[in-house]
């Protein structure tokens, strides 16, 4: 019984569905490759009953002389061919080891091993043989056509498809695949037969001339082969521009992280791997595009950010903010030192380090047992939890005992008490912030710590300088889009846009003079300001500072920080004052800490650099277009604040507003 | 911001010697400079001279804090001690408790000491005594009252109460908002 083979309908061979008897249905069996169609025999005629008795006897006797003749043949050929082969096989010999490797790797692993055991000549004579029977076969239907010339035309062609798939045939392709080769065989062997009948005509000279022209031949041939190769790694490798109908196509992010890689090479060495009617300025709008996916940011925050880094720095800043920055806390020197507080911490299974060389207070957490924010230890006030990054502008204040320090953006109060922390207690300390919810924890952290020579107050920054004007030193945090500290919050990425940063830098200037307006240049230990922000933009940083140098008369001073890359001085359309390299800068990717911004300027008198006309000319020149109307509205604020603003009354919040 | 009125001023000072009995003294003749008590909106800010001038010079609606805040008025006319006092009241403090490490957490949840969390006790300390409490490591955690004289503590048994929680550290976390 076994499997029934829908002959009848093969082309809608149909699987009975639900579950039958058997779990697993079969399917039904196929046909051999060689066996001629079953459809076909639809199509023709069926034959007569003297037909097929005709087709018995021709291929009874087709099958007698086809044995004949193999016996002939075995023993001519295995006389002439082998002298033959040995004879090419110099030239030839890559070639049919090439075909050899061939045949040996179309073989499943299982025949491999008994395969590569037997002589491999063997396996070619043998082919020879069968393409010799091949060949006498073709012969004899030829004869037997013509000897039936009478012999209906379909009965020809029913004869020949069934010769051509005979038993021999279907015997070697039970050894799968072998059939694939036959062809080629046939031809090279047919090929060779030529050869060698030509070559018994030519002179041994003339023979050696042909055989180094072949020789040649496949060299050539090989080479161009390798060319080919060559061709095809380099059209892989090098990055091809989608058209431009294509651009703004979705591509899936793996595909777009390739693009970023692609184009970035492009970009690395961009006479070599460009496209030629491409421009730099193309594979750089696609890159700010693929950036923007793959990382999720705004257009005009990457632009800002591209501008920013040079091509092999951009990627590390951009991955270095995607991951989270290690965790510090800084001692309070007022109640602890450092290796007690580590002690203490190592016992309730904290894992800790010193932070590095540059600062005594700090400790870095790599893990933790207990939640670091609210062990015993916290509680009492032993520690801050508290970025790198963060001391940096308190250690280039350098605040010194018995001074009048302000801080101008103190919440939460993490840099202020650090301020308080190396005063010992001393002095005054005026920590203000101008939101009182955000200046509650200021208190909470103060008490905590135990804080007790300072203010905390709400005032707007802006209109510090009407109530104080004799500070030592004055710390500005200033608020900023926050573009270093991505890892702490990733809102910024999509959130910020032009008007966003304007409003930033235009508070942050505001703040700046106003932080210089309050600052007591006759101080005999102070007259010094630092200003930092935790954005890398140069709008928030350099131009604010450029903007100060111009507006007071300050000046750019040595921030006493050892490490950090130095401020611009150009950077694009921006000439920054060259002093500009005092002020420091870090990075997630090359610090591991916040990207961080600080610069130190210390105040020489009260004076206002009058000449604002020429200013203003200088200003349109230096800044965007963009920045014009600010600059414009800043400088309105500036005349209101520092000449007419009244005191009292309706129009003392007059520059809020605005 | 203005001076403490005497009745006030007798209130503060008659809870504050609970703690620290005589030692008040020291906390207002100090060596480096003049130290004072000031009141804004019924709390009691303990402030240096050189500070106050400076917040003086401030509109007092935007204050919101001065030097250490040692706590409130009530509106019964009661004054509370704030665990922000307890920098000041710790180290001139007259009857200490120190609890056990397994007993701090418990303690630092706001929760009262039982006589099986305390390590030591001050000799000679009466029932309902102010006490400031230490952990083993001398770090302070708080202050309370003492639920039993040290003699009752050492016969009572381990699940009892020894001192009533009145303030420690686990609301500068859980009271953020309420400290000032």
């Amino acid at each position: 019984m076994g499997r029934k083979a829908k002959f009848d309908d093969v082309g809608t061979v149909k699987q009975i569905k639900g579950p039958g008897r058997k779990a697993k249905k079969q399917k039904p069996p196929k046909m051999l490759p060689g066996l001629p169609k079953v459809e076909g025999e639809n199509d023709l005629k069926k034959l007569s009953h003297r037909q097929k008795q005709r087709a018995a006897r021709r291929i009874k006797k087709k099958e007698e002389i086809k044995l004949i003749r193999k016996e002939k043949k075995k023993g001519v050929k295995k006389e002439d061919n082998i002298p033959n082969i040995n004879e090419k096989s110099d030239s030839k010999n890559i070639d049919t080891k090439n075909i050899k490797s061939e045949i040996i790797k179309q073989f499943s692993d299982s025949n491999n091993s008994w395969l590569k055991s037997k002589n491999s000549n063997s396996v070619i004579p043998e082919r020879d043989d069968d393409i010799e029977s091949y060949d006498s076969n073709s012969v004899i239907d030829d004869e037997q056509s013509e000897e039936n010339g009478l012999e209906s035309f379909d009965e020809d062609i029913s004869d020949d498809d069934y010769l051509a798939g005979t038993l021999d045939d279907v015997d070697s392709s039970n050894e799968s695949g072998i059939e694939d080769t036959i062809p080629k065989k046939k031809l090279s062997t047919k090929k060779r037969k030529a050869e060698d009948e030509s070559d018994d005509e030519l002179l041994p000279i003339e023979k050696a001339a042909k055989k180094l022209k072949a020789a040649k031949k496949k060299e050539e041939a090989k080479d161009n082969e390798e060319m080919k190769m060559q061709i095809n790694v380099a059209s892989q490798d090098v990055f091809v521009f989608p058209a431009d109908d294509k651009i703004d196509e979705h591509i899936p992010i793996p595909e777009v992280e390739q693009r970023i890689k692609d184009i970035l090479l492009v970009l690395s060495n961009f006479n070599k791997f460009r496209e030629e009617n491409r421009s730099r300025q193309d594979y750089t709008a696609l890159l700010l595009k693929d950036l923007c996916t793959y990382f999720s940011y705004n257009t005009f925050l990457m632009e800002k950010i591209m501008h920013l880094f040079p091509l092999e720095d951009l990627m590390s800043f951009l991955e270095a903010s995607e991951t989270p920055r290690p965790v510090t806390i800084r001692t309070n020197s007022l109640k602890t030192r450092r290796r007690d507080l580590a002690q203490a911490l190592i016992n309730r299974g904290v894992n800790l380090d010193p932070i590095g060389n540059w600062s005594k207070v700090g400790l870095v957490v790599y893990n933790s047992t207990v939640p670091i924010g609210a062990t015993p230890e916290y509680l009492a006030g032993h520690y801050m939890l508290q970025a790198a990054s963060s001391m940096l502008p308190v250690m280039a204040l350098a605040p010194q005992e018995n001074e009048h320090i302000l801080d101008m953006c103190a919440a939460p109060g993490g840099k202020a008490s650090h301020i308080a922390a190396i005063m010992k207690n001393t002095g005054v300390l005026i920590a203000n912030d101008v939101n009182k919810n955000r200046a509650k924890a200021i208190v909470g952290n103060f008490h905590r710590m135990g804080i007790a020579n300072s203010v905390i107050s709400t005032y707007d920054g802006r209109h510090i300088p009407q109530i104080f004007k004799n500070f030592d030193r004055v710390l500005l945090d200033a608020p900023c889009t926050g573009t270093g500290v991505i890892s702490k919050d990733s809102g910024v990425k999509m959130s910020k846009d032009e008007t966003d940063l304007q409003r930033c830098f235009t508070l942050q200037r505001e703040l700046l003079l106003a932080a210089i307006d309050s600052l007591n240049y006759k101080s005999p230990t102070g007259g010094y300001l630092v200003y930092s922000t935790c954005s890398v933009l140069a709008e928030e940083n350099e131009c604010v500072i450029d903007y100060a140098l111009k507006k007071r008369d300050v000046k750019l001073v040595d921030t006493g920080l050892t490490f950090g890359t130095e401020g611009f001085t150009n950077l694009r359309q921006h000439r920054f004052h060259p002093t500009m390299k005092l002020t420091r800068r870090y990075y997630p990717h090359t610090h591991n800490m916040d990207g961080f911004f600080v610069a130190k300027l210390k105040k020489f008198s009260n004076v206002i650099p009058k000449n604002e006309e020429s200013e203003n000319e200088e200003k349109v020149d230096t800044n965007d277009n963009n920045d014009n109307d600010i600059n414009d509205e800043v400088q309105n604020t500036k005349t209101v604040t520092f000449k007419k603003r009244p005191k009292h009354g309706r129009g003392k919040n007059r520059t809020e507003k605005k | 911001m203005k001076q403490l009125t005497d009745e006030r001023m007798k209130i503060f000072f008659e809870k504050l010697s609970k703690y620290i009995g005589q030692n008040i003294k020291l906390l207002i003749d100090r060596s480096d400079g003049k130290y004072c008590f000031r009141e804004k909106k019924d709390r009691v800010y303990y402030v240096s001279e050189k500070v106050l001038n400076m917040g003086s010079m401030m509109n007092p609606d935007n204050i919101i804090s001065i030097g250490t805040c040692f706590g409130k008025f009530t509106k019964s006319g009661k004054f509370r001690i704030h665990i922000t006092s307890l920098d000041y009241l710790a180290p001139y403090a007259q009857h200490k408790m120190w609890i056990k490490p397994a007993a701090e957490q418990q303690f630092l949840y706001g929760h009262n000491i039982l006589k099986s969390g305390l390590g030591r006790i001050t000799e000679s300390t009466t029932q309902y005594q102010g006490v400031i409490v230490f952990s083993m490591s001398d770090v302070p955690l708080g202050f309370g009252v003492a639920a039993k004289s040290t003699t009752e503590c050492k016969h009572t048994d381990p699940l009892s109460v020894v001192c009533f929680n009145q303030a420690d550290i686990g609301e500068f976390i859980r009271c953020e908002d309420d400290l000032i």
